[in-house]
């Protein structure tokens, strides 16, 4: 078999597994659905739209980071129960298409939350992009990726250890600064217009690269660490 | 745990090149707080208050010395893993000593220059880059350490670590350059500005050997701590399993 077929397969399973139970989806969607709520409520958003176009990006990168923690630590959790890992390491797959397979699941899921969440986000923060909104065709998957990609490596680590729904973010978090920075900066400039047209495009580099890097790491260290006893 | 180690003999010279080590750095901390204190000269515009640089830059510069250990260590530690375990338990020994002074000294860095800021900028902490990154930084070492303990001193636990440090490592270069592009308050990098008057170099010189040895003598303290107890552990285990060879007979 492939490698390719093989991370199909791994993809597969953790799509038709969500498809049964619909956890993890649901959970993030109205996880994320009550951060925005709360910080409508904070905020005040309607009233002055300028303010609500400056930190819109960061609030809904905020419910998306949070959301996707909570659903992936279940990500893994599943595959706790019934010594389901234990095979998985005996597999004579390679242990990256595992880890590639269950990072692809995980960023259908959130992409499919921010597909329900943007026209809520934009309907309760009354919002109208000033810059080129196509961009954040660019910018929305590549921030997810980042997230993504590096949240389900630190699940990963984390899953045998105690206090593992705390780990998650403990490690996720500092590790995701530059990502963090550069897509807020990124959505941030597109909604707002009033920065010099080269800004988003230097942020969407950065995030590529920082994509780039930390998938190879991921794929590289995976195996270290599933075998780690 | 009151397991005594037996086995080698303990050598004295180990203890006599603590000692003498401690001395030099005590003496060298001691000329460089005369120097920075009393015969370095007043700055212009700041007055005595500029004088806390002469202890934050070398804690600055030094947190930036030790993450360089940590990640060689960790990287000895992925490799010598499976080749041959003792060596490797030594590696993450290093490692962990390393991750600590990292943030005694990123932590010091941080307070002195918010202790700075309030009165040369109005302000305890401003979000530029320099203070950004060591922020993050700061932020990394403290998760390692924690996951460290989340993860127990067992093997698996170190290898954890040892694939944190390596994210670490290459996350702090990124983030640097990414906070770098964002914003810029912090005063240009003494080292190669070169707008430094040669009259406050023995301030700086002096700490930062100073600490550095100090830095170096703390990491060596724990570096044999951690060794020890990793000794005692081996030799329990290997006491349980002669008890239990033992008792089969």
């Amino acid at each position: 078999m492939s490698y390719l077929s093989q991370v199909l397969h791994h993809l597969m399973k953790d799509l038709r597994l969500e498809w049964r139970s619909r956890d993890a989806i649901n959970g993030m969607l109205f996880f994320s659905l009550l951060v925005v709520v709360v910080f409508s409520l904070a905020f005040d958003p309607t009233g002055n739209p300028t303010t609500t176009r400056e930190i819109a990006g960061g609030i809904l990168w905020i419910a998306l980071l949070f959301a996707s923690v909570t659903a992936l630590n279940q990500s893994w959790a599943r595959e706790i129960r019934n010594s389901v890992l234990d095979a998985q390491r005996m597999a004579p797959a390679p242990a990256s298409a595992l880890f590639l397979g269950k990072a692809l699941a995980n960023l259908i899921f959130v992409t499919a939350v921010e597909v329900v969440l943007a026209p809520l986000f934009i309907v309760f923060f009354n919002l109208h992009a000033l810059g080129q909104t196509w961009l954040l065709a660019a910018i929305m998957p590549l921030g997810t990726w980042a997230l993504v990609v590096n949240g389900t490596f630190f699940a990963a680590l984390g899953i045998r250890t105690k206090n593992r729904e705390l780990l998650l973010p403990l490690l996720l978090f500092p590790i995701s600064v530059p990502a963090l920075l550069a897509m807020v900066n990124a959505t941030t400039d597109v909604l707002t217009a009033n920065v010099d047209q080269i800004q988003p495009y230097f942020w969407i580099k950065l995030l590529a690269a920082y994509d780039i890097v930390f998938t190879t790491i991921c794929l590289l260290l995976f195996e270290t660490i599933l075998n780690a006893e | 745990m009151t397991v005594e180690l037996t086995g080698q003999k303990r050598s004295i010279i180990p203890r006599v090149a603590t000692a003498i080590w401690f001395a030099v750095a005590l003496a060298v901390l001691g000329i460089g707080f005369r120097q920075a204190i009393f015969l370095v000269p007043k700055e212009s515009s700041m007055g005595d208050l500029q004088r806390i640089f002469y202890y934050h830059v070398p804690s600055a510069i030094l947190g930036m010395i030790f993450p360089y250990i940590n990640c060689a260590a960790s990287l000895a530690f992925l490799y010598w893993r499976r080749r041959d375990p003792w060596k490797a338990l030594g590696a993450d020994a290093l490692a962990v000593a390393s991750a600590e002074v990292t943030l005694i000294f990123v932590t010091i860095g941080l307070a002195t220059g918010s202790l700075w800021a309030k009165p040369a900028w109005g302000v305890w902490w401003v979000w530029d880059a320099r203070t950004t990154t060591f922020l993050a930084l700061w932020l990394l070492f403290a998760a390692y350490l924690i996951t460290r303990k989340f993860a127990g001193a067992t093997s698996q636990g170190h290898t954890l670590a040892a694939v944190i440090s390596i994210f670490a490592a290459i996350d702090v270069p990124i983030s640097f350059m990414s906070i770098r592009w964002w914003r810029t308050q912090h005063p240009a990098p003494v080292f190669d500005g070169g707008n430094l008057d040669k009259s406050f170099w023995p301030g700086i010189l002096w700490n930062l050997a100073g600490w550095g040895l100090w830095g170096f003598l703390v990491m060596g303290l724990r570096y044999a701590l951690e060794r020890r107890r990793q000794r005692m552990q081996e030799e329990a285990a290997l006491e349980a399993i002669e008890a239990s060879l033992e008792i089969t007979q």
